[in-house]
């Protein structure tokens, strides 16, 4: 093909969608709408997702040692372990893929938080009865969880080591988040899949009935001798460019509309924004942008291509 | 001599043994009812200009998409310019059809364009480099009488001038055939005259023009060759005819 012939056909692909402006209308509006829909029910889902993100971040489970103040029945000579093989152990957790952080918490820094949960600002008035530090030995991991469905089988490792005594994890609140979870990755993969399906179904529709009334068009330029490439690259092109005006307008719509409303929730509601994660609008468009995009240009190509050949048998 | 030179040589002898059209027991069966054409056999020289004429269901209509390779026979062979269409491949059908001018008696023009544009259309098609669109369509448009209205939109135009600008876009390439549909059907006969003297001019200049029509006044005036068709077969075939009376 000829440089001067791709250029014309590019152009004709632009000069179509002013010929047939009402159809191309109607298309961009349709693919507009799909994706609109699609668009705000992502915004929703990744939001409530990072919400429930939030908080799981906060599930921790406590892992102690045994210690020579144990009153474990299971304790057995030589289980103490060295600070060493506590650093160890440490890093063995922090090294395990579920594991997103592990704080190390000494027998001192536990005895003072215990002091301070306990007796506030009258310590000192009860410390006299402690000359020292009744927890010594007692060193802990706080071992926070990136995924909660994985902390039943952190659980069951931790039990295996000989050196731990003691593990408080919260199991009702794993449960709830990883039901949560779960919950929204099904809904929301079945509410995409219909929001889809209705929209492939509407744009291939509408890029359809633009093209079909056009068949005469069509008939004449096979009549003279067009190819079928020659004929079929401005509708392609054109159903492609429907579908890309068709997804960014949506995008624009979908990015004000989340910064402003953000913004609004963050300035009227500051309680709100302490507990609940909301996902930057950068964030957010990094994956709803060429998702869209491909949406409704992919949409685009496929029903122009596909209604195009059914009148190209002349 | 090359594969190519000897495939062209061939053909080129077919042509001068059979005609640039030559249609061989030809028949065309619809999937329903009697045959539209019935065991024809025709053959239509190079530079010839002929009349095909016949009542509504003569089976005109269906000899010219036989001939524009739109239908192809149920039995039988059609060959234009020495290929026969119905070992042609879907893909070899534009290139087919760029050496065969064709109007039609509806016009069938882009006309969401200009008459310039309708024109140029046919050659960008063929890939012509624009330098030559812009020579060659002014002087077709000159030659149809239309030089003056290139820029106006077909829908602007009467029925003789869309007309006009069919021919101009037929013609372009230079064909080596020209089928006319009905050229006059849709045009007073001030029109239709000049229609018929423009493609009387063109086949003076060597183009084989095969022209199917009602129009008796113009089939007797033209004292060209006639062929007239009954029922999908031919019942004559006249050099210098006249249109024959069926009632």
């Amino acid at each position: 093909m000829k440089i001067s012939t791709l250029f014309y056909t590019i152009r004709q692909g632009f000069v179509n969608i002013f010929r047939n402006k009402w159809y191309s209308l109607a298309s961009v509006a349709t693919i507009a709408a799909c994706l609109f829909l699609f668009g705000l029910f992502y915004s929703v889902v990744m939001n409530f997702r990072s919400i429930v993100m939030k908080a799981e971040e906060g599930v921790s489970i406590t892992v102690f040692f045994h210690s020579e103040w144990d009153l474990d029945p299971s304790h057995e000579e030589g289980q103490l372990p060295s600070e060493s093989r506590i650093e160890e152990i440490g890093q063995m957790i922090a090294r395990r893929a579920e594991v997103s952080r592990v704080r190390f918490v000494s027998d001192e820094e536990a005895w003072k938080k215990f002091t301070q949960d306990q007796f506030g600002d009258a310590f000192e008035k009860y410390a006299v009865g402690f000359p020292e530090n009744p927890l010594k030995g007692m060193h802990s991991y706080e071992v926070f969880i990136s995924d909660v469905s994985m902390q039943s089988a952190l659980i069951t490792w931790l039990e295996s080591l000989p050196e731990v005594s003691k593990i408080n994890g919260s199991m009702l609140t794993a449960d709830i988040l990883s039901g949560a979870n779960l919950l929204i990755a099904y809904v929301s993969v079945g509410i995409i899949v219909i929001l889809l399906a209705v929209s492939i179904f509407l744009i291939s529709n509408t890029v359809a009935i633009g093209i079909s009334v056009r068949s005469e068009e069509i008939n004449i330029m096979k009549y003279i001798g067009a190819t079928d490439f020659f004929v079929r690259a401005p509708f392609v092109l054109e159903g492609m460019l429907i579908g890309a005006v068709g997804a960014a307008l949506p995008l624009w719509l979908i990015y004000m509309l989340y910064y402003y409303v953000l913004a609004y929730i963050m300035e009227r509601f500051t309680i709100l924004a302490g507990f609940l994660n909301f996902v930057s609008v950068e964030e957010l468009f990094r994956v709803l942008t060429p998702v869209s995009l491909a949406i409704g240009v992919g949409i685009g190509f496929l029903g122009s291509i596909n209604t195009v050949r059914k009148h190209l048998q002349v | 001599m090359t594969k190519k030179e000897q495939s062209w040589r061939r053909r080129e002898q077919f042509i001068e043994d059979n005609g640039i059209i030559c249609l061989q027991n030809v028949s065309k069966v619809y999937s329903k009812g009697s045959p539209a054409i019935n065991g024809i056999t025709l053959g239509i020289g190079r530079g010839e200009f002929v009349f095909i004429v016949g009542d509504s269901g003569s089976g005109k209509s269906t000899l010219i998409k036989l001939l524009l390779r739109e239908l192809t026979a149920t039995s039988g062979h059609v060959f234009v310019m020495g290929s026969d269409l119905e070992k042609l491949k879907h893909r070899q059908v534009p290139k087919f059809r760029r050496n065969l001018g064709v109007v039609f008696q509806d016009f069938r023009l882009l006309n969401d364009r200009n008459v310039y544009e309708n024109v140029a259309f046919a050659q960008r098609i063929v890939e012509t480099p624009a330098i030559e669109i812009r020579r060659n369509v002014p002087s077709i448009l000159a030659m149809v009488g239309l030089a003056g209205k290139y820029k106006a939109k077909t829908k602007q135009l009467s029925g003789g001038e869309q007309q006009r600008v069919a021919l101009a876009r037929a013609l372009v390439n230079n064909p080596s055939i020209l089928l006319a549909d009905e050229p006059t059907g849709n045009l007073d006969p001030k029109n239709s005259w000049e229609i018929m003297n423009l493609l009387d001019e063109i086949n003076r200049n060597g183009t084989t023009v095969v022209v199917v029509t009602h129009n008796r006044e113009i089939v007797n005036s033209m004292h060209k060759r006639v062929v007239t068709m009954k029922k999908g077969v031919i019942i004559s075939d006249e050099e210098g005819g006249e249109y024959i009376d069926e009632d």
